[in-house]
C-alpha cells in the first residue's frame, strides 16, 4: 500500500489528549468530584449465599456525618441488568441495586452514605446483618445438578428465551449446526477430542471504577462516570430506579482503562440511588480489592473440542461444546458463549460439518463479564491448541496446517453467521510471522530438540484468530460533525474513547475527508445531554462503526461547504476546487475561515452534518501470534523468550496506537497465558483480589513485544479499515502452550502454565507418577 | 496534626491526621496527577519524589514528609516535556492514568543513572505496571529520549 495516498490516516498521529493525560490534569472521574459530595461506601456479603433476613442499622445511622443507610427494603425494587447492549437484548434482568440475596462473597448487602469517608466507615462496622446462610454453588462444572438454586427469586425477567432453567442454574443453553457434524466425524481418519479451561481473569484497568452524582441546573440526576457505555448507562440507571431517561444524564470524562470491565455498570447505581433519594452529590469508589472481587471478571470456561481430519491436515468437522460460568450474575454471558465458536471455527474453512453446544450456569462466584476478546479468546485457546494437537499428531508443521484451512475471500463462513470474507490477508501474516521469529530455523518437531542449558530447551509455537468489527446489525451510532466560526470542525461522538484512542483516529478520518490538518478537528464526548447516540466503545466496533458515521458525516458536510461556497461565489459546484484551505474557482477564492464565519452570520442553515451508521456485516481482522519459550525441566519454569504478532486490522488509521493496542494485547494474552492464577477459597471467596495475589505481568516478565502489519483492504470499512481492539489478545495463550509443548513435549489445558502445572506435567511424562 | 513541607518548590502546611497517606494529602493539595491504582503498594503508579527520591506515596505515612520536599508530576512539567513528546509519538500513553508515576519514576532513574542500559531500565522500573501499553513503547519513548540527550552532549 503506498505511503502518501493519505494525507491523515495510516499515520502516526499523537493522541489528542496526549499532554493532559501524562502530565496528570485532572481530567478523571475521581478528579472532579464535587467537594460536598457524599462519600458512598459497601457492606458486603461475607457468605457465597445467603438471605438477607435483617438489617439492623439504628447504630450506624447515629454516627455523626451519616446521611442515609440503605438496604434492600430501601431501594426500588425494579430488576436490571448491569450489561451494557444495545436493546432489547438478551441480559437477564436479574440485579437489584440492593439485593435480598447475597449471591457470592462480596455482593453487597447494604450501603452507607456519609459526609466523610471516616464516618461511612464507621458506619459500615456498626452495621449487623442477620443471614439465613444457603449452601452456594461454587462449581460450574455440577452447577445443573446442584439442589441450591442461585436465583430462586420470582421477578427475574428473561429479555427473550435463551433457552434458561434457573431451576437447574441454567442461565442459557444453545445449539447451531452447519451440515452434518455426525457423520462428517466419523468418517474422518483423524478424530481428536480435547478439552480445556479458561481461568476468570481480571481485566485489570488501572482505575478503578468510580462514578458521582449530582443533580443538575434542571434536575436531571446527572452521572460523571468511568465507563465505557455512556448512553446504555443512562437507560440502565433509568430502568434501576424507575425513573423516565429524560432525567438521566451521563457524562463520560478521560477513563483510564476498561478493557470490557466497564462494559458493565459498577459504582453508577450506588452513587445514583443516594443523590436520588437524598437530592446530595455522592461520590462511590471501588477500591482495587472491591473491583477485583466484585465487579466482574473474564467468564470461566470449559471447552470441549472434537475435531474430525484428514490425514493432510485438513479440519472436515469440527465441534466446540462450551460450558460457560456466568458467576452470580449474568452480564454478557449469553453472548461471550457465542464467541467462542462463531470466532473460532470459520478459522478452520473447510470443516462444512460443524456443531456449536453451549451451555451457561449461574455460581455463587463473582460475576463473569466483558473482557477484550469476549468468548473467541477462550475459544481460541482451545481450538487453536487441538489444531496445534492435530499438526503434531500428524507431523505437519504447525503454519502448514493453518495454510490449509484457513478461510478465503469471496467465500460465504458459514459458522461467522454466513457473512462473506471480503478482506484477509491472514496467509501474508503468517508468512511475516514466521520470517521474524525465523520459525524454519527454530521449529524442530520433535520435543527436547533444542537444549538451550542444563535441563532447559526451547520451543516455538504459534496460533492464528479472528475477531470482529461490531457486531451485525445490532449496534448502531451517529456522528455530528460541523464548521464552527473560526474556521475548525467540532466532531460530536457518543462513542467513549477509554484510553483506546478512539476520538484520535475519528479526528483523522474526519481530516482526511476535510483534507486538513487531524489538530484542526475538535473532539468532543460524551454526554449524553450533547452527544449523538452510540452504543458505547465494546465489541471492537469504534474504528469500523464510528468511523463509518465519521466519514458518512464528513462527506455530507463537505458536500455542503460545496453547495456553500458555490452559492457565496456563484461559480457552479463542478467548477470548484477545495485544497482543505478554501474554495476556488473562475478566479473566486472562499477560505474554509469565511465560510465558518458565514455560516454562523449570514447563511439560513448551519454547516453541519449528522450521520448515522449500522452495518449489515463484521468484518474480521486477523492474527497470526508466535511464541518462543525456554523451559526448565528441574523447576517447571517457563520463559517466555519471544511473543510476535502480525495483524491484519485492514488499512491501519492510527500506525502508533494500532502498534501499542496490538503490543498490550498481546501482553494481556501472556498474562492468561502464564501468569494470571485465579484462585477461590474452599467459602467460595475470590483470593486473588489484588495486585499482590493476581500476578498482572511486569515489564520484567515480558520480552520485547514484536508486532508487523500486513494491511488488507476492507471494501466496507473507513478507508478500508477493520478493527484491532480485542483480536489482539487471542493468541498468546494457544502459540505459548504449543511452544511449551515442542519444547519439551507435554500439553497444558487448564491455564495459566505456571511452573507448578508444567513440573507436574513432566512428572506425569516421565510416569513417575500418575497426577491429574 | 500540621504537617509543614516543600511541595513542588513551596512552601506548604496542612492539616492532616496521622494515620493518612502521603498520597492522601497531596490529593487534597490539588495535587491530581498523584493516583492510587492498587492499594498494596503493587502498582506505582502513585510515584512521587520525597527529598528527590522516588517513593509509593500511598504507602508513605503523611507525617513522615515533615519538613521534606516532595515534587510530583505537577512539579516537573517542563523536565517532562520531551520524555511526554516522545511516549505520545510512540502512543505509549494509552489511558494515561499510569502515565505521570511513570514519568515521575522515569526522571527520577535519569537522574540516578546517566546512561542506563535497557535491563537497568527495566530493573529500575518493574514497579511501575501498565496494563494498557505491554511496555515497548514506553521502553522505545525513553531509548530516544536517551539518543537525544547523548546529541545534546555532543554538540
Ligand atoms: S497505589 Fe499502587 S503502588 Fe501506590
Ligand atoms: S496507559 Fe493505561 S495503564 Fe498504562
Amino acid at each position: 500500500m503506498s505511503e502518501n495516498r493519505f494525507r491523515a490516516v495510516n499515520r502516526a498521529v499523537p493522541k489528542t489528549d496526549a499532554f493532559s493525560i501524562m502530565g496528570g490534569a485532572p481530567v478523571y472521574t475521581g478528579d472532579m468530584v464535587p467537594r460536598d459530595a457524599l462519600t458512598v461506601l459497601l457492606l458486603r456479603s461475607p457468605h457465597a449465599f445467603a438471605r438477607v433476613k435483617k438489617v439492623h442499622k439504628d447504630k450506624a445511622m447515629l454516627v455523626s456525618g451519616v446521611v442515609c443507610v440503605l438496604d434492600h427494603t430501601d431501594v426500588p425494587s425494579h430488576r436490571y441488568s448491569n450489561a451494557g447492549a444495545s436493546y432489547p437484548g438478551n441480559n437477564p434482568f436479574d440485579r437489584r441495586i440492593l439485593d435480598e440475596y447475597a449471591r457470592y462473597v462480596g455482593d453487597p448487602v447494604a450501603l452507607v452514605a456519609a459526609e466523610t469517608e471516616e464516618a461511612a466507615r464507621k458506619a459500615l462496622k456498626l452495621i449487623r446483618v442477620e443471614y439465613e446462610v444457603l449452601q452456594p454453588v461454587l462449581d460450574y462444572e455440577t452447577a445443573d445438578t446442584d439442589p441450591s438454586v442461585v436465583h430462586p427469586e420470582d421477578n427475574f425477567v428473561f429479555q427473550c428465551d435463551i433457552g434458561g432453567d434457573l431451576e437447574h442454574n441454567v442461565l442459557s443453553t444453545i445449539q447451531s449446526d452447519g451440515g452434518d457434524f455426525d457423520a462428517a466425524y466419523a468418517a474422518c481418519p483423524i478424530q481428536l477430542d480435547e478439552t480445556y479451561h479458561t481461568m476468570a481473569n481480571q481485566q485489570a484497568m488501572m482505575e478503578t471504577f468510580r462514578t458521582y452524582s449530582y443533580l443538575d441546573q434542571a434536575g436531571r440526576l446527572t452521572l460523571v462516570s468511568s465507563t465505557q457505555i455512556t448512553f446504555h448507562a443512562r437507560r440502565l440507571v433509568s430502568q434501576a430506579l424507575g425513573i423516565p431517561q429524560a432525567k438521566v444524564r451521563v457524562i463520560k470524562p478521560r477513563v483510564g482503562g476498561g478493557f470490557g470491565a466497564k462494559q458493565s455498570m459498577g459504582t453508577e447505581l450506588f452513587a445514583a440511588v443516594v443523590t436520588h433519594l437524598t437530592g446530595r452529590p455522592a461520590y462511590c469508589c471501588f477500591t482495587r480489592q472491591e473491583t477485583c472481587q466484585c465487579t466482574n471478571t473474564r467468564h470461566a470456561f470449559r471447552i470441549r473440542v472434537r475435531m474430525g481430519a484428514d490425514l493432510d491436515g485438513t479440519v472436515r468437522a469440527l465441534w466446540v461444546d462450551s460450558l460457560e460460568n456466568a458467576g452470580a450474575y449474568g452480564e454478557h454471558a449469553a453472548n461471550v458463549i457465542g464467541l467462542s465458536a462463531h470466532k473460532t471455527i470459520p478459522l478452520c474453512a473447510k470443516a462444512e460439518d460443524w456443531r456449536f453446544t453451549g451451555k451457561v450456569v449461574y455460581t455463587n462466584t463473582t460475576p463473569g463479564g466483558a473482557y477484550r476478546g469476549f468468548g473467541a479468546t477462550q475459544g481460541c485457546f482451545a481450538v487453536e491448541s487441538t489444531l496445534n494437537k492435530l499438526a503434531v499428531k500428524l507431523h505437519l508443521d504447525p503454519t502448514l496446517i493453518r495454510l490449509k484451512n484457513i478461510p478465503e475471500v469471496g467465500k460465504p463462513m458459514s459458522a461467522y453467521y454466513g457473512e462473506v470474507l471480503q478482506s484477509c490477508s491472514l496467509d501474508r501474516c503468517i508468512a511475516t510471522g514466521k520470517k521474524m521469529i525465523s520459525w524454519d530455523e527454530k521449529y524442530a518437531p520433535a520435543p527436547f530438540s533444542k537444549p538451550s542449558g542444563p535441563h532447559r530447551y526451547r520451543g516455538v509455537g504459534m496460533a492464528v484468530s479472528m475477531q470482529g468489527s461490531g457486531i451485525t446489525a445490532t449496534d448502531n451510532c451517529s456522528v455530528t460533525l460541523r464548521l464552527d466560526d473560526g474556521g475548525f470542525y467540532t466532531l460530536l461522538i457518543g462513542a467513549s474513547d477509554i484510553g483506546t484512542g478512539c476520538d484520535t483516529i475519528l479526528a483523522q478520518m474526519a481530516a482526511e475527508i476535510l483534507q486538513c490538518d487531524t489538530e484542526k478537528i475538535t473532539v468532543s464526548g460524551v454526554d449524553t445531554s450533547y452527544s449523538p447516540y452510540d452504543k458505547g466503545s465494546y465489541a471492537s466496533s469504534t474504528t469500523y462503526i464510528t468511523g463509518n458515521a465519521t466519514t458518512k458525516a464528513a462527506k455530507e458536510l463537505l458536500g455542503k461547504m460545496y453547495d456553500a461556497a458555490a452559492e457565496t461565489l456563484k461559480v457552479p459546484r463542478e467548477e470548484l476546487f477545495f485544497d482543505g484551505e478554501s474554495f476556488s474557482g473562475r478566479g473566486a477564492r472562499l477560505t474554509v475561515f469565511e465560510l465558518g464565519r458565514d455560516s454562523v452570520n449570514r447563511f439560513q442553515t448551519w454547516l453541519s452534518a449528522t450521520a448515522s451508521f449500522s452495518s449489515p456485516t463484521s468484518p474480521p481482522p486477523f492474527v497470526a501470534g508466535f511464541a518462543e519459550v525456554e523451559v526448565d525441566t528441574q523447576t517447571g519454569e517457563v520463559k517466555l523468550l519471544d511473543l510476535v504478532g502480525v495483524v491484519d486490522c485492514g488499512t491501519v488509521i492510527n500506525k502508533a496506537l494500532a502498534h501499542v493496542q496490538a503490543e498490550g494485547g498481546f501482553a494481556q494474552g501472556a498474562g492468561m497465558a502464564l501468569y494470571e492464577q485465579v484462585h477461590l477459597t474452599e467459602e467460595g471467596k475470590l483470593s486473588t483480589n489484588s495486585f499482590m495475589q493476581y500476578k498482572l505481568p511486569s515489564r520484567l516478565d515480558l520480552p520485547p513485544i514484536r508486532i508487523a502489519f500486513e494491511e488488507s483492504y476492507e471494501p466496507t470499512g473507513p478507508f478500508g479499515a477493520k478493527s484491532i481492539g480485542e483480536v489482539v489478545i487471542n493468541t498468546p495463550s494457544p502459540a505459548i502452550m504449543a511452544a511449551i509443548q515442542n519444547a519439551v513435549g507435554v500439553t497444558i489445558q487448564t491455564l495459566p502454565a505456571t511452573a507448578e502445572k508444567v513440573f507436574m506435567a513432566l512428572r506425569a511424562a516421565e510416569g513417575q507418577k500418575e497426577i491429574r | 496534626m500540621t504537617l509543614t513541607f516543600t511541595l513542588n518548590g513551596r512552601k506548604m502546611s496542612q492539616e492532616i491526621s496521622p494515620d493518612e497517606s502521603l498520597l492522601s494529602v497531596l490529593r487534597r493539595c490539588g495535587c491530581y496527577s498523584v493516583r492510587s491504582g492498587c492499594d498494596t503498594s503493587n502498582c506505582g503508579i502513585c510515584t512521587v519524589w520525597v527529598d528527590g527520591h522516588a517513593i509509593l506515596s500511598c504507602s508513605y505515612p503523611a507525617p513522615r514528609a515533615e519538613g521534606r520536599s516532595v515534587t510530583t508530576m505537577e512539579g516537573v512539567r517542563d523536565e517532562a516535556q520531551d520524555l511526554m513528546t516522545f511516549l505520545a509519538e510512540e502512543g505509549a500513553d494509552q489511558c494515561g492514568f499510569c502515565s505521570p508515576g511513570f514519568i515521575m519514576s522515569v526522571l527520577a532513574m535519569l537522574r540516578e543513572l546517566k546512561d542506563p542500559t535497557v535491563d537497568e531500565m527495566e530493573q529500575y522500573l518493574s514497579g511501575n505496571l501498565c496494563r494498557c501499553t505491554g511496555y515497548n513503547s514506553q521502553h522505545r519513548a525513553i531509548v530516544k529520549l536517551l539518543e537525544k540527550r547523548r546529541d545534546e552532549h555532543h554538540v
